[in-house]
């Protein structure tokens, strides 16, 4: 179930082929480790320990590459569940500092993404199921202010302009270091956290943690998630070429090319208000149907919408308020990838859920696709009656590395 | 020194090979074991040697060095002595003791069977660094040799490693953490 990642896709056939193969013998490994895998199973079923369920093991043992010249963790297809991990910088932590940190963490990631344990690892048996572990990582401002790398900051990788509607708080905003650590297994995002937040301390503080989760894997193959208001919730993505074309930048330097850019907000979902909502209301305010995710002049899910399209009272069926009319863009180069995960947190004693959105938008330039699409949702979007942006952090996604190499190689090395 | 090396897989590979999966194509591949980074195209003829080394990060005092001594010839070898430019360096091993576990020098150095492997870790036989001589930081490599029995050395490097535990390695009194500053160190060191 990896191989279909448009990830992998996009990276160039001979790397793509080669990363097949790896998978395999991932798996491989892993069979002769003890678990049983893929066409394993098969021998290992004749002789009496067959498995009650293979797809399991299959999720278990599955691989995303490490090595590329892109990050993975962008363009892969989602995993079940996330961690997105905001480090601090110490004071002193310089350029060279960073490229003794990243080398260290480049290393955990390439070893935990494989299936193998981190090199000292303390809990070597939490090393061994990958699940399509990815670990992506991302550089904020703060990151090269403390290399003295300014002039190398992607320009659109700074604070954004504040929208009337935000209301952010410290402790989900910011960062100078984001480790994006996502699996389809949560004890596999767990040890992999732990990993790298150890050899993060002599560099840096956490400044804040969002763990968050989709439908379980192979749940819902190929379907658009479902947030927590119960709407799909990315049907708009680009995929193949114009996923390229919005998310990666092309050209430029070496500590460029390749890259993309991330904001990360924390958005809160008020259940309590959204239940006092009819579905009628709540299809309008979105403009999509909330079964099948069809716009309200379509059928099914992938129709364009018709912004024109009038009812029987002359108003347009799809709001102008809604959230599809205002976030609608045409062009490749304004598109943004979304690849959101759902938090719940305690509910209140009353009842109250402390629910939302970690909200991950990927795209070649944060002002150019990102900061237009939300001040006109922040203008008018109904959806703003029912969510509140509460955290906001941006980051630069560097270029991948070839085995061997670490993340931010081009940048600091 | 960030090569790729292909000496990782040797090992992996038989795994491989006994899942009955092509193992051919992964050289081209590689290992990311960038702590691994003694040469690999000596590998054959070497007697002995390491894998993932590591060693754990101090700011003074003692430390130590861990990784796997890897045999793959037909007799047996024997380390006797190591050694790296920031401290004296004792092998080590761990023994019972009055009651508890103490660290103490392995005699007749460390035996690597032939054909097998011999591990080095926490809790068990070590390279000791009885003495540094300035910071061993997080993310470093140090450049060690090990001597064998018959005069033969072997060369590696190893990567410094944010480590809390292989607190019995140290004599009392003499527990370090290896945070490099004040506020990075976890609460104390594990003991036994």
């Amino acid at each position: 179930m990896t191989e279909g990642s448009s990830d992998g896709a996009t990276s160039g056939g001979s790397y793509r082929a080669a990363v097949s193969r790896r998978s395999l013998l991932t798996g491989g490994a892993v069979a002769a480790g003890g678990v049983l895998v893929g066409g394993a199973a098969t021998a290992a079923d004749s002789s009496g320990a067959g498995l009650s369920s293979p797809g399991a093991t299959l999720i278990a043992s599955s691989v995303e590459p490490f090595h590329g010249p892109r990050q993975a963790g962008v363009g892969t297809e989602a995993q079940a569940h996330a961690a997105f991990v905001a480090l601090t910088l110490r004071p002193g932590v310089g350029r060279v500092e960073l490229g003794r940190m990243l080398r260290l963490l480049s290393d955990d990631a390439a070893r935990l993404t494989q299936g193998r344990p981190a090199l000292a690892d303390t809990e070597p048996e939490l090393g061994q199921l990958p699940a399509r572990l990815t670990v992506t990582f991302g550089f904020g401002p703060g990151l090269y202010r403390a290399a003295g790398l300014e002039a190398r900051r992607p320009t659109s990788v700074a604070d954004l302009p504040s929208f009337p509607i935000d209301r952010l708080q410290p402790r989900w905003s910011g960062g100078d270091l984001l480790l994006q650590v996502c699996a389809d297994d949560p004890i596999t995002v767990a040890h992999t956290q732990r990993v790298m937040i150890k050899d993060s301390r002599p560099f840096a503080t956490v400044r804040w943690v969002q763990q968050g989760f989709r439908r379980a894997a192979g749940a819902e193959p190929g379907r658009t998630q479902r947030n927590l208001f119960g709407q799909l919730d990315g049907t708009a993505n680009p995929v193949g070429a114009p996923l390229d074309t919005a998310v990666w930048t092309p050209d430029g330097p070496d500590w460029l090319r390749d890259s993309t850019t991330l904001v990360l907000r924390r958005i809160s979902m008020n259940l309590e208000t959204w239940d006092l909502l009819g579905r009628p209301e709540r299809e309008l305010a979105v403009g999509r149907r909330l079964d099948t995710g069809a716009p309200l002049t379509g059928a099914a899910e992938h129709d364009a919408p018709d912004f024109k399209a009038t009812g029987p009272e002359g108003l347009t069926v799809i709001p102008d308020f809604s959230h599809i009319t205002r976030a609608h863009v045409t062009d490749d180069r304004l598109r943004i990838l979304r690849r959101p995960y759902n938090y719940d947190g305690t509910p209140t004693a009353q009842g109250n859920a402390d629910s939302g959105l970690i909200f991950a938008s990927y795209q070649a330039d944060i002002a150019r696709q990102f900061v237009p699409i939300q001040q006109r949702l922040a203008q008018k979007d109904l959806l703003n009656e029912w969510t509140t942006p509460i955290g906001s952090a941006v980051f630069a996604i560097p270029p991948g590395c070839p085995p061997g190499g670490w993340i931010g190689q081009q940048l600091l090395g | 020194m960030r090569h790729t090396s292909a000496r990782g897989w040797a090992v992996r590979s038989a795994a491989l090979l006994a899942a009955t999966v092509l193992a051919a194509p992964l050289a081209g591949c590689g290992s990311e074991d960038s702590s691994s980074t003694a040469a690999p195209s000596s590998a054959a003829a070497e007697p002995v040697r390491i894998e993932d080394p590591w060693v754990k990060a101090a700011d003074k005092g003692m430390t130590a060095a861990f990784g796997t001594l890897v045999n793959d010839s037909e007799t047996d070898v024997t380390v006797t002595s190591a050694a790296t430019a920031i401290s004296p360096v004792e092998l080590h091993q761990m023994a019972m003791k009055d009651g508890k576990m103490v660290m103490q020098v392995k005699p007749g150095g460390l035996l690597v069977k032939a054909r097998s492997s011999h591990k080095l870790e926490p809790g068990g036989d070590h390279l000791m660094l009885m003495a540094l001589k300035g910071p061993v930081a997080a993310g470093e490599q140090l450049s060690f040799t090990l001597t064998l029995a018959d005069g033969k050395t072997v060369a590696f490097s190893a990567v410094a490693k944010p480590f809390t535990g292989a607190g019995e390695d140290y004599v009392p009194g003499h527990g370090e953490s290896p945070a490099p500053s004040a506020s990075a160190k976890p609460s104390a060191t594990a003991k036994p």
